[in-house]
């Protein structure tokens, strides 16, 4: 964990909004885990002022090259669009608890499951799952076809499957409708993306081994502002709770109250 | 070094800067990044007598050079924050002023007892000014009667100094720093947030789950200046001073304002590094303009 001002590579709007964009420096060859995010300071002015949690979708430690995806929704995130190639950005990271792959063994069949900009930091588990010899199985959930990414890249992985809210690809619908319709099996489930989606797949899947990952405003990302807790379930005090930031943003199913 | 030392009650620090209550946590979050013997002093995130979760979130919401917070006080209770939480931070020389909060006066009295009993912090500060807990805390903070009631409470009961929080959210903030230098307070420190709301112009709802939230960073120095030049000028209470402090020119400022320490608490969550960066700009910023120390600061500020 460091904070390190990183080159701006290549940057790209890859879907309507959705920029991927490379960062060069050394917090790269510290990055554990996929599922770790960075702490990203858009502006080095009083507006705005905090940093923007974004998680890490690749990582190429040989070249000390990070590959973020975000979507220009705000204030930060379009500062950040806008960077050029040979910029530098204030990065504090790697943050957090990622996927735990050493929990899969070859020829278990996995589903990961993404949703929206909870797509990214999918992409480095499948690949890390992808050559622990899982059987990888990808839903991947979007508005509508402007807004798509990355189905491609998944397809090295394994099998792909889409769903869009308006059906303008793949199945109408949400990512739990395709699992249904496909009839996909799996023995782990790992997901990242909105809350209804996570809850939606805890309810349907209440057995389900694996991870979700949690996205959550945050204040400082380290641990220290509390700004980020979330419940635990079967805590019958209520004074139980889990830090996204520190203790996640990765937790197992039905670890936290979604 | 020497310079930049400061004496106040219960609170001998090596330099003027320290990290806010709630901003900072316990440090150990912080300690990751620097040794925390380089702070002046430590104000730890406010301590209650039993535990408690605080608010849902979301707590945090960024607004025009500030942020908002309703974190709710969230903290495991004194007796875990005692046993668990000072002991790791004995390994550093750097004294503690420990934040008391609470809903009733005895909640106050209790907290404040088992901390002053520890042996393990230097001062008490007094959160009379959270404005993210309904059941009180802040009622405290805006009526001088019950400050001064409650600061005299603790006082009999803390055998080290007590330092109170005052709240911007008053019409005068100078009768209150009266009320509880009457009342025995040992020194104050000023401001804790300014109560403020953000709604979500697609939903329209206010985007804080508590609704309304603190408002800190950059957005409320003018008014922490403002404030604290209308306390000094009429009391001698020590001032710790805090309110969106993000560069070395801020520290300043606030020493001109008349403050005799201060404390810096949105920007670590911008710059880890901020509270060491600050307190070597500063030695720097004294040494480029001929100050030998922090009183000839002061003095220019009309402050002797």
């Amino acid at each position: 964990m460091k904070k390190e001002h990183m080159t701006v590579g290549a940057i790209r709007e890859i879907a309507h909004r959705i920029y991927e964009m490379k960062l060069f420096g050394t917090i790269a060859t510290e990055v554990k885990m996929p599922g770790q995010f960075l702490h990203i300071l858009p502006s080095h002015q009083l507006q705005p002022l905090l940093r923007r949690p974004i998680s890490i979708s690749h990582v190429n430690q040989e070249e000390k090259e990070l590959t973020i995806v975000f979507r220009r929704e705000g204030e930060g995130t379009t500062l950040l669009a806008n960077k050029t190639p040979g910029d530098t950005v204030d990065v504090l990271g790697p943050l957090g608890n990622g996927f735990q792959v050493e929990e899969v063994s070859a020829g278990d069949s996995v589903l990961i499951v993404g949703g929206g900009v909870g797509v990214p930091p999918l992409y480095d588990l499948a690949r890390a799952l992808k050559e622990r010899e899982a059987n990888v199985t990808t839903v991947l959930g979007f508005e509508n076809k402007e807004a798509m990414f990355y189905e491609k890249a998944f397809q090295s992985f394994g099998e792909v499957f889409v769903s869009t809210v308006d059906g303008s690809i793949g199945t109408k619908g949400f990512v739990t409708d395709v699992i249904q319709e496909k009839n996909i099996s799996f023995d782990r489930l790992y997901a990242c993306g909105p809350v209804p989606m996570l809850k939606a797949l805890e309810t349907n899947y209440p057995e389900a081994v694996g991870s979700l990952s949690l996205e959550i405003r945050m204040g400082c990302g380290i641990g220290a502002c509390f700004a980020c807790v979330c419940h635990v379930q079967g805590d019958a005090s209520g004074h139980d709770y889990r830090k996204v930031c520190s203790d996640g943003p990765v937790f197992p199913w039905r670890e936290v109250v979604l | 070094m020497t310079a930049l030392r400061v004496e106040l009650p219960g609170l001998d620090m090596k330099n003027p800067i320290m990290p806010a209550s709630g901003c900072f946590g316990f440090g150990e979050e912080y300690a990751k990044f620097y040794d925390l013997n380089v702070l002046g002093a430590i104000a730890l995130k406010a301590a209650t007598h039993k535990p408690r979760f605080g608010n849902e979130t979301p707590r945090v919401a960024e607004t025009p050079a500030g942020m908002l917070n309703a974190i709710g006080l969230q903290n495991p209770g004194v007796e875990k924050i005692v046993s668990e939480k000072l002991p790791w931070l004995e390994q550093f020389e750097t004294p503690l002023l420990a934040n008391v909060a609470g809903s009733q006066v005895e909640d106050y009295v209790e907290t404040a007892t088992v901390l002053s009993q520890s042996g393990k912090v230097a001062a008490l500060e007094l959160n009379i000014s959270c404005p993210n807990v309904k059941e009180g805390g802040i009622a405290f903070g805006t009526d001088p009667d019950l400050a001064a009631e409650l600061t005299r409470r603790v006082k009999a009961v803390s055998d080290i100094p007590v330092y109170v929080k005052l709240s911007p959210n008053v019409t005068d903030i100078v009768v209150i720093a009266q009320a509880v230098e009457k009342a025995g307070a040992d020194g104050l420190s000023m401001i804790n947030t300014l109560t403020g709301m953000k709604i979500d112009i697609n939903t329209g709802r206010p985007l804080i789950a508590n609704e309304t939230g603190g408002l800190s960073g950059p957005a409320i120095k003018p008014i922490a200046i403002r404030m604290i030049r209308e306390v000094r000028r009429q009391t001698e209470l020590p001032i710790i001073g805090m309110g969106g402090i993000t560069s070395v020119e801020d520290v300043i400022e606030f020493f001109l304002a008349g403050a005799d320490a201060v404390a810096v608490g949105t920007a670590n969550f911008i710059n880890p590094y901020i509270c060491p960066t600050l307190i070597k700009e500063l030695e720097e910023w004294m040494e480029a303009k001929g100050y030998h120390h922090l009183r000839d600061v002061k003095r220019k500020g009309g402050w002797a």
